[in-house]
């Protein structure tokens, strides 16, 4: 991996430092001058709200008294309020199902095209990826009308065989026809980025594998996973923190699951209810932080897992 | 550096297996399936879109045409707006973000400046934010300065991108050398010279990819709009067709023509999306890999 890298930009800091060393000042300022505008858009826009949502977070709004400063008050009540519970514990069984399906799949794929090279291969590389560039409140709008009784080619399908189809929005399968929405958005990104990583392997390590007598299945165990391990990690990362936020999907499919998903499915549904239909912008702001709080346990939990902590973080 | 060779020739050479191409078939079918729902009932009437007839296949009338105009005129054309909208979100959210995440990624990797390693540091702790967590403190903020319900509640908030700033570092300090910087500035350069001649043409497939990646993530973005806007006629897309929806919904007999609608809306909103990426595609698959290799 570091002898890949490294080939491609050969260090030299040290002696350019030596020469630099004199306009110090001037590389100070130059420095913060190019970061500074987006230190202010990162101040404004995110050190700012989140500090605001911890101080807001503070307080309790009562109907007599006005606002008080109540401390933890409001998170006392999230965690042991069952709608937050609830929500907490399904996007986290959510995301212990949906990531390690999503990642196998974009895993098995990105193998499968870096070795398959004909010209329906890379055709199927662009149908893979394509549901990525559809906003997720389309694809689920998509898969709601699939789901749907009225309008879906499943009650066809079914009855083909006479069978009943499933209702992927009723209570008992909704958890399987999110998945099957979010795997399909996702798996297809997923797989690209895989890809592209495994593109920047040197050949000639499979060359080397093959002449000491590896097959096919242990090249792609033994060099290729292992190789682009650190892509694995980041995606794992990113759909970790994007699951434990889940919203659009269910908050779309809300519309056609009437009375399967509530108001509070996902901890976002339910901070967005207290927040915009309550007005209660304290609850609200607590939710949100607790759940900043769930996403960073998690990570820091996963990375800490993974001993992959100086690859990437 | 012969073997080197020899080898990429093997790989040109197209490879088949033909379990795995069919297996991929089957995967492409799977992907392909809500594409083509909807292009066949976007070209239904609302009788033959509850006739209850094939819903994997054309009716006898095929009437895009009709569908369209309805599309376009519904509501004082309102579904035209929504596209302008989104495009106008996605744009400026996109370049805006973009110029922010490289002038920053180029600062960071190319200056030893006071705080950087600091700086830094929190900008990687902020990938793990929960962007949603910050819409509420954000809209309690933009009401108290009269900014909620206007195009700015939904385009600033789109300029941070800290994934892209980390993107951009990665591939400034592999892809651009110092000693080239040095070259530049002996020979009299300045330094804003300096990175636009010499080091921003170097960085183009990250530029490309960062641009692109902001693009697409304001054009998506549905929970920020939901939460700042409340006027329909600056809603981007995504809202405005989560909105008929569940307006289609709640009285389902009374709105039957809203149903087709949405669907030929779903239909024609992601083809600015498909197109940029498709005619992109050289550029930003080679940027991608450079956040997955570290």
């Amino acid at each position: 991996m570091t002898s890949l890298t490294e080939k491609r930009a050969p260090r030299t800091q040290p002696e350019t430092r030596k020469i630099r060393g004199k306009v110090h000042l001037r590389e100070h300022l130059m420095g913060w001058l190019f970061v500074g505008p987006f230190g202010i858009v990162f101040l404004a826009f995110l050190i700012a709200p989140l500090g605001y949502a911890l101080y807001l977070s503070l307080f309790q709004k009562k109907l007599i008294g006005g606002t008080s400063f109540v401390l933890f008050d409001n998170y006392v009540k999230a965690f042991t309020d069952p709608s937050f519970l609830s929500g907490a514990w399904f996007v986290i069984r959510f995301s212990l199902v949906s990531i390690p399906l999503q990642i196998v799949i974009a895993l098995a794929l990105a193998l499968i095209l870096d070795s398959v090279t004909t010209l329906f291969a890379r055709f199927s590389r662009l149908m893979i990826f394509l549901p990525y560039a559809i906003p997720t409140v389309i694809g689920a709008v998509m898969w709601g009308f699939l789901y749907s009784r009225g309008f879906g080619p499943l009650t066809d399908i079914f009855g083909l065989f006479g069978a009943t189809a499933p209702d992927f929005l009723s209570s008992d399968l909704i958890f399987y026809g999110l998945l099957n929405v979010v795997t399909w958005q996702w798996a297809g990104y997923y797989m690209i980025i895989l890809y592209a990583a495994l593109q920047g392997v040197d050949p000639t390590l499979y060359e080397a594998a093959r002449m000491d007598g590896a097959g096919r299945w242990q090249i792609a165990t033994r060099i290729k996973i292992p190789l682009i391990a650190p892509a694995l990690i980041l995606i794992l990362v990113f759909s970790l923190i994007g699951t434990l936020q889940f919203f659009n999907e269910p908050q779309i499919l809300r519309y056609l699951a009437a009375g399967t998903i509530g108001s509070d499915f996902t901890p976002n549904m339910y901070a967005y209810q207290q927040a915009f239909s309550l007005a209660n912008f304290n609850y609200g702001s607590a939710i949100s932080f607790a759940l900043g709080g769930l996403v960073f346990i998690c990570v820091y939990a996963f990375l800490f897992f993974t001993r992959k902590r100086r690859s990437f973080l | 550096m012969t073997d080197h060779t020899s080898v990429r020739a093997g790989a040109r050479r197209p490879q088949r297996y033909l379990p795995l191409q069919i297996l991929l078939g089957f995967l492409v079918i799977y992907f392909l399936v809500p594409f083509w729902w909807v292009i066949v009932n976007s070209s239904k009437d609302a009788p033959g879109l509850f006739g209850g007839g094939n819903t994997l296949w054309f009716t006898d009338q095929i009437d895009y045409l009709g569908n369209l105009r309805q599309l376009f005129t519904y509501d004082g054309g309102i579904y035209l707006r929504w596209m302008l909208n989104s495009t106008l979100y996605a744009i400026a959210g996109g370049v805006g973000a973009t110029v922010l995440a490289v002038m920053a990624g180029y600062g960071f990797a190319k200056y030893r400046f006071a705080a950087r390693r600091f700086s830094f540091a929190v900008v990687l702790g902020a990938l793990m934010v929960p962007a949603t967590a910050l819409v509420i403190p954000t809209f309690i903020m933009f009401s108290r300065l009269g900014l909620t319900n206007t195009v700015w509640a939904v385009i600033l908030p789109s300029l941070l991108n800290p994934f892209g700033v980390y993107l951009m570092h990665v591939y400034a300090r592999d892809a651009v050398p110092d000693e080239l910087l040095d070259a530049a500035r002996v020979d009299g350069a300045g330094e804003v010279r300096t990175f636009l001649q010499i080091a921003l043409p170097l960085m183009r497939p990250a530029v490309v990819t960062v641009l692109l990646l902001s693009a697409v993530a304001s054009w998506n973005n549905y929970f920020l709009p939901l939460a700042m806007l409340s006027d329909n006629r600056l809603f981007p897309v995504t809202v405005g067709l989560g909105l008929w929806q569940g307006i289609a919904s709640a009285n389902n007999a009374g709105t039957t023509s809203l149903w087709s609608l949405i669907i030929l809306g779903s239909l024609v909103s992601v083809i600015p999306l498909i197109i940029a990426f498709f005619s992109l595609q050289r550029h930003w698959r080679g940027g991608l890999s450079v956040g997955g290799l570290r």
